[in-house]
């Protein structure tokens, strides 16, 4: 996602909420570390299908 | 032979539907009545909404399904329910208007053993002045028609961006009442995405309008999480997000009514403001889809089975106690009518005893917090259950339900689209357990902290995807469907 200079205005709703660092922005999209979240995010899934 | 009759073919009456009918094999009759003549994956509506797929991706034709798999398909809208039958017909039925083009408008009645309520959601667009697609100026992604009208509309915005015009893109809740922000929110971040891929977000203002009291709140009170050492509600998330994607966001936000190209809201201060827009998506409230109720003698007992909201009184607790005696115990567990054993109500359509998020009203009165949504994982689990224990009860297996599928004791997994693209989209991957909060079981926030997860990355795109293709596979009822889990 690209920066704006006007991403934060002080004392503005947009002032105060975490953003993500560069790294952590880059492994949302890597495909490597992604495929690995799939593969948790999948068996996360499946243990709470079978919770029920 | 008995038969059970359902009304609606959604998510929970399809799937209901199908385990029904294999479960009682050829003994006995699973009859299905629906107004629309296609089956619907709802949650891809969002990418027929911004172009990533169009109606025949997310759709497919009943009729043929159904005759494969053997089930009598009525494309119907049921319109009264006689569950004591009357001295005409001494079974209970429920009276039909068909709406197919071979039939239309002719009337009808199903005798039924069994009556499965799955009827989903009426729109009430009519709730707010000026909203939706048909008589109003805003658009809609609840249905697959309305997710196209929608991207016709984003479109010319996107034409005029290009032309160098800046457009004014408001997205979210239409009232004061609605549920479902998840979808909206969706919504909203698959048109942020798309302006992106135009090249043209430096032209396009976004704001997201909300009856939620905080950002993450969807309708459930939101969700803790365990994030960086801390465990985080998933208001810091989704802010961060609305800042990262440079959204503005106005929220404790009921819409009164829409002009052309201007709405009026109203926020829990009591203050009212307005708010300029070229293109807006916002959601209506639902109520049940109105159904009258006769018993056997022609009263009308329509508030014996129904809410006043039109949905299905269940094994619920109605008696409408203060939020701070809610109590996971209070949601139903059998979806079992408590006046006549052989009628449920499963999805949308049974009346939830409360809602999730804490009630709030404006300084003037107006109700502007999320109803509780119901959709998905859970209607699919009820649907099935429900299916499973009249199967039960039909073979004589059991004298009355057995398998529960309380909200309180049931996990969902979310995955809300943030942009469709399989190398740079992204979506929020959430789970959590269970969806009702029990304060008694997890002191601290209500949920599992080991089961209650969200994230977000390319990785939920990729499972939105494997998700749209596994349920439309499964819905088509194609070799091996029950091992896709709902």
């Amino acid at each position: 996602m690209e920066k704006k200079e006007s991403l934060r205005t002080p004392y503005e709703q947009n002032y105060y909420p975490s953003t993500p660092t560069k790294f952590t922005a880059w492994k949302r999209t890597n495909p490597v570390w992604q495929f690995f979240r799939f593969l948790v995010i999948n068996i996360k899934m499946m243990i709470m299908v079978r919770k029920h | 032979m008995a038969r059970l009759v359902i009304m609606g073919a959604g998510v929970s009456g399809h799937t209901a539907a199908l385990h029904a009918h294999r479960k009682l094999n050829r003994d006995h009759e699973v009859v299905v009545v629906s107004p629309n003549s296609k089956w619907n994956w709802i949650p891809s509506n969002i990418w027929v909404g911004v172009g990533f797929m169009n109606t025949e991706q997310v759709t497919f034709d009943l009729a043929p399904i159904y005759k494969k798999v053997g089930i009598p398909f009525y494309q119907a809208k049921a319109t009264a329910i006689y569950p004591e039958g009357n001295e005409e017909n001494p079974k209970p039925y429920i009276e039909i208007s068909y709406t197919g083009p071979d039939r239309m408008g002719e009337k009808g009645i199903l005798t039924y053993d069994y009556l499965i309520n799955a009827t989903g959601p009426r729109l009430r667009f009519d709730k707010t002045e000026g909203l939706g697609p048909d008589n109003g100026y805003t658009t809609s992604v609840c249905t697959h028609s309305h997710a196209e009208h929608a991207f016709r509309h984003l479109e010319e915005s996107i034409e005029r961006m290009k032309k160098g015009e800046r457009q004014n893109i408001v997205i979210g809740t239409g009232h004061g009442t609605c549920t479902c922000q998840g979808a909206a929110f969706e919504y909203l971040f698959n048109v942020e995405y798309l302006m992106r891929k135009h090249g043209v977000r430096d032209k396009a203002d976004l704001t997201w309008i909300t009856n939620e009291m905080e950002l993450g709140d969807f309708g459930m009170g939101g969700m803790h999480i365990k994030r960086g050492g801390y465990v985080t509600h998933s208001r810091i998330f989704t802010e961060s997000l609305f800042t990262e994607r440079d959204v503005r966001w106005i929220k404790q936000a009921g819409v009164k009514g829409i002009q052309q190209n201007k709405f009026v809201y109203e926020t829990l201060d009591g203050k009212e403001a307005e708010q300029e827009f070229d293109f807006s998506m916002m959601l209506p409230p639902f109520t049940g889809v109105p159904f009258q109720a006769f018993n056997k003698k022609g009263e009308d007992i329509t508030d014996q089975l129904f809410a006043p909201n039109g949905f299905m009184k269940v094994d619920a607790d109605y008696s409408g106690k203060p939020y701070e005696e809610w109590s996971p115990k209070d949601w139903p567990e059998t979806y079992q009518n408590p006046t006549y054993d052989n009628i449920f109500a499963v999805g949308i359509a049974f009346a939830p005893p409360h809602a999730i998020s804490k009630p709030a009203k404006s300084t003037n009165g107006t109700p502007i917090s999320p109803t509780p949504p119901r959709t998905g994982m859970p209607s699919g689990v009820m649907g099935r259950e429900v299916a499973f224990n009249i199967a039960d009860m039909i073979r004589g297996n059991a004298e009355a339900p057995v398998r529960k599928a309380s909200m309180s004791n049931m996990g969902a997994a979310c995955i809300a689209s943030a942009g469709a693209s399989a190398l740079n989209g992204t979506a929020v991957s959430m789970t959590m357990y269970p969806i009702i909060p029990d304060f008694g079981t997890y002191p601290e926030t209500g949920r599992s902290l080991r089961y209650t997860t969200g994230e977000i990355g390319l990785a939920g795109h990729w499972i939105k995807h494997l998700l749209h293709f596994g349920f439309m596979y499964k819905a088509k009822a194609n070799p091996f469907w029950r091992i896709i889990p709902e």
